[in-house]
């Protein structure tokens, strides 16, 4: 039999050739999800920056495959999300709080993909979901550790805008600390901005000289107020000792992997994504954790903390949750 | 209420305000150099991002904290050369052409940031300027913490404003600026090139707004964030007005402003019941009421904002 190129099986061939990358792509979703990241802000703000290590540690991991844009403005905001869901990504992480409106009507606009947003809204349709942030029960923790520390008795807190994700954290804070030292006196200050360190610094020098000797910092710069006068403070989101050793005692850390994980998961067994994935926040999935500096913290301090821990682990004590504005 | 008085009284709060105070008058300074030679240089708030990040990156480079704050002043030099030159020998308008500044220089910041810098969770740290007790007088009581324990730029700044009251009052090269700023004409009847102190005129001024923001990421603070300027450029611009163009009304007017801010950040603590937005907006709104009572008998140079065009009237 000789072999001899027909000009119909050079046309197949041709053709069969242009389309293997999209069979490539089909192969490859199976396994690996393409995510794409909309920041609002630069990746540093330590929000964001906990969801940006997980999606980069999700994809060192082969679960996913990531990409992001940064310091996208709200007026640009769908345009942004639209070119992903444009490019192929399966799942387009974001949020939506300055933009929901825009936010929904894009993922109606793309029913194939599906959305995973910050917001203070709720889940819509079959793939807009939404997430809150709860580094709350860590906070509590910190909280309790904190109401055996201080000299004057007196706490501050330091945050951005009084909106419910920051309230109920500081809320979470006193909460813990009242429920070991019930005479604490609190005092707050917001200061109108996501991104003023400055300005935070000067907010935590007034509290300090309003008597308080332990600071919440819900924003950088609080501890370098705290560092300047020689009090202490306590991280947010982050870890902030190794920056501000002797002074960040402990932080109250939040996880975004579990998120991750369970969104993929949902997107890999072909689940509609439209619900709320804030439980994965919550400290039973490992969503938040307390990390503290034994040396810094009296030690009559730490069993009760330790067993409220284990309370919250175990699902027999719920920290509340007070979204109101701390005064 | 008392308490909230007896604040007033503390050295702790009128520390604050000089330091509150410092990158608003470095900022205040150079938007009135610029505008007493005839050019509004809204670039002033790109300006400073600009000069946060260099005099930031410099020292984060293994430079001295004083070269930083000179490397800050070359970059703002820079982008007030390329306003003025779109402003001066181009003639645009300078709204635009400010604008366009600002949303350039710090863009260009935040893109050479993450081009230079490897980003982790936290932005890097160096180590600013610390308080410096001025030997001697740092031991007067109450002045001497408020006005002779802060860091070394707030010096440079204090010293800055005297420098320049006195240079545009007392030399003729402040006497031709003021002049190009009322009539370039008669400079240019006068021998001397109207185009040209404009154009130094503009640098020079923006190169002492770079130092305003140099001061946050190299004293107040000791990393750069992309938008940490936060308007106070925008404040600085409205604040000359207040200053009527004079330095040493300038100074007060950032004074007073710093000491809004200070006193309400001590108010939230004390006062219950009120809500925070309005201890936030005191100072804005305190400086638009003193802008009303001040400015409307300010004498504004008289040919702000317009171009000059050799041998046109």
């Amino acid at each position: 039999m000789t072999f001899s190129t027909s000009r119909r099986t050079l046309l197949m061939g041709a053709a069969a050739t242009l389309a293997l990358p999209a069979y490539i792509r089909r192969a490859n979703a199976q396994t690996v999800i393409k995510v794409a990241g909309v920041h609002a802000s630069p990746v540093e703000n330590a929000w964001n920056s906990r969801i940006h290590a997980a999606m980069q540690a999700a994809a060192a991991d082969g679960v996913i495959e990531y990409e992001f844009s940064e310091g996208v403005a709200a007026t640009d905001y769908p345009r942004a999300m639209r070119e992903y869901a444009e490019g192929g990504a399966r799942l387009i992480w974001g949020e939506s709080y300055a933009v929901e409106a825009e936010a929904r009507a894009v993922a109606a606009d793309y029913p194939e993909t599906a959305f995973l947003m910050g917001s203070s809204g709720a889940a819509e349709g079959d793939n807009f979901g939404v997430f809150g942030t709860r580094n709350h029960e860590a906070a509590y923790l910190a909280g309790m550790l904190a109401g055996k520390m201080s000299a004057t008795g007196t706490f501050g807190s330091v945050g951005g805008y009084p909106i419910p994700e920051v309230n109920l954290l500081i809320n979470a804070f006193r909460m813990g600390v009242k429920e070991v030292n019930p005479e604490a006196k609190f005092l707050n200050g917001f200061i109108g901005a996501w991104f003023d360190p400055a300005k935070a610094k000067e907010a935590a020098v007034a509290q300090i000289d309003g008597g308080a000797d332990i600071l919440f910092g819900e924003r950088i710069g609080t501890a370098d107020g705290a560092q300047e006068r020689g009090a202490k403070a306590i991280g947010s989101l982050i870890d902030y000792t190794p920056r501000y050793p002797g002074t960040v005692f402990a932080n109250a850390i939040w996880n975004y992997r579990p998120t991750i994980d369970a969104i993929v998961a949902d997107v890999v067994a072909g689940n509609p994504v439209g619900r709320d994935y804030t439980e994965y926040s919550f400290m039973k999935y490992g969503g938040n954790e307390l990390i503290y500096v034994a040396e810094d913290v009296p030690a009559d301090a730490v069993p009760a903390m330790e067993a409220k821990r284990a309370a919250i682990a175990a699902g027999e004590f719920e920290v509340p949750i007070d979204a109101n504005e701390p005064a | 209420m008392m308490e909230a008085m007896d604040i007033l009284t503390t050295a702790s709060l009128w520390s604050a305000v000089l330091r509150i105070a410092t990158p608003l008058i470095f900022g205040v300074l150079g938007a009135l150099i610029c505008e007493r030679a005839g050019v509004l240089n809204l670039g002033i708030e790109g300006i400073m991002t600009m000069g946060a990040m260099i005099g930031w990156l410099t020292v984060y480079w293994g430079g001295d904290l004083w070269a930083g704050l000179a490397m800050a002043v070359l970059a703002g030099m820079v982008i007030g050369w390329l306003h003025a030159m779109l402003t001066v020998p181009l003639g645009l308008s300078q709204h635009v052409a400010g604008l366009g500044i600002t949303l350039f220089a710090s863009a260009l910041a935040y893109y050479l940031y993450r081009l230079w810098v490897q980003v982790g969770n936290l932005p890097p740290t160096i180590v600013p300027f610390q308080p410096w007790a001025v030997p001697i007088l740092s031991d007067i009581p109450f002045l001497g913490e408020v006005l002779f324990t802060q860091t070394p730029p707030t010096y440079v700044a204090l010293i800055l404003v005297g420098l320049v009251a006195w240079m545009l009052a007392r030399t003729p090269m402040g006497l031709a600026l003021r002049m190009t700023g009322e009539n370039p004409h008669a400079v240019e009847a006068q021998g001397l090139n109207p185009m040209r102190i404009r154009i130094w005129a503009v640098m020079v001024g923006s190169g002492i707004m770079a130092l305003g923001g140099a001061f946050l990421t190299t004293a107040a603070f000791n990393s750069f964030f992309p938008s940490m300027v936060q308007g106070r450029g925008w404040i600085c611009i409205a604040l000359v007005v207040f200053a009527s163009w004079r330095p040493g009304k300038a100074l007060v007017g950032a004074l007073l402003f710093a000491l809004f801010d200070a006193f309400q950040l001590r108010l939230q603590t004390v006062v219950e019941g009120v809500p925070y937005q309005l201890f936030l907006m005191a100072p804005y709104v305190l400086s638009i009421v003193a802008l009303i009572l001040v400015a409307r008998r300010a004498r504004v140079p008289e040919a702000l904002m317009q171009p000059y065009r050799r041998g046109e009237r």
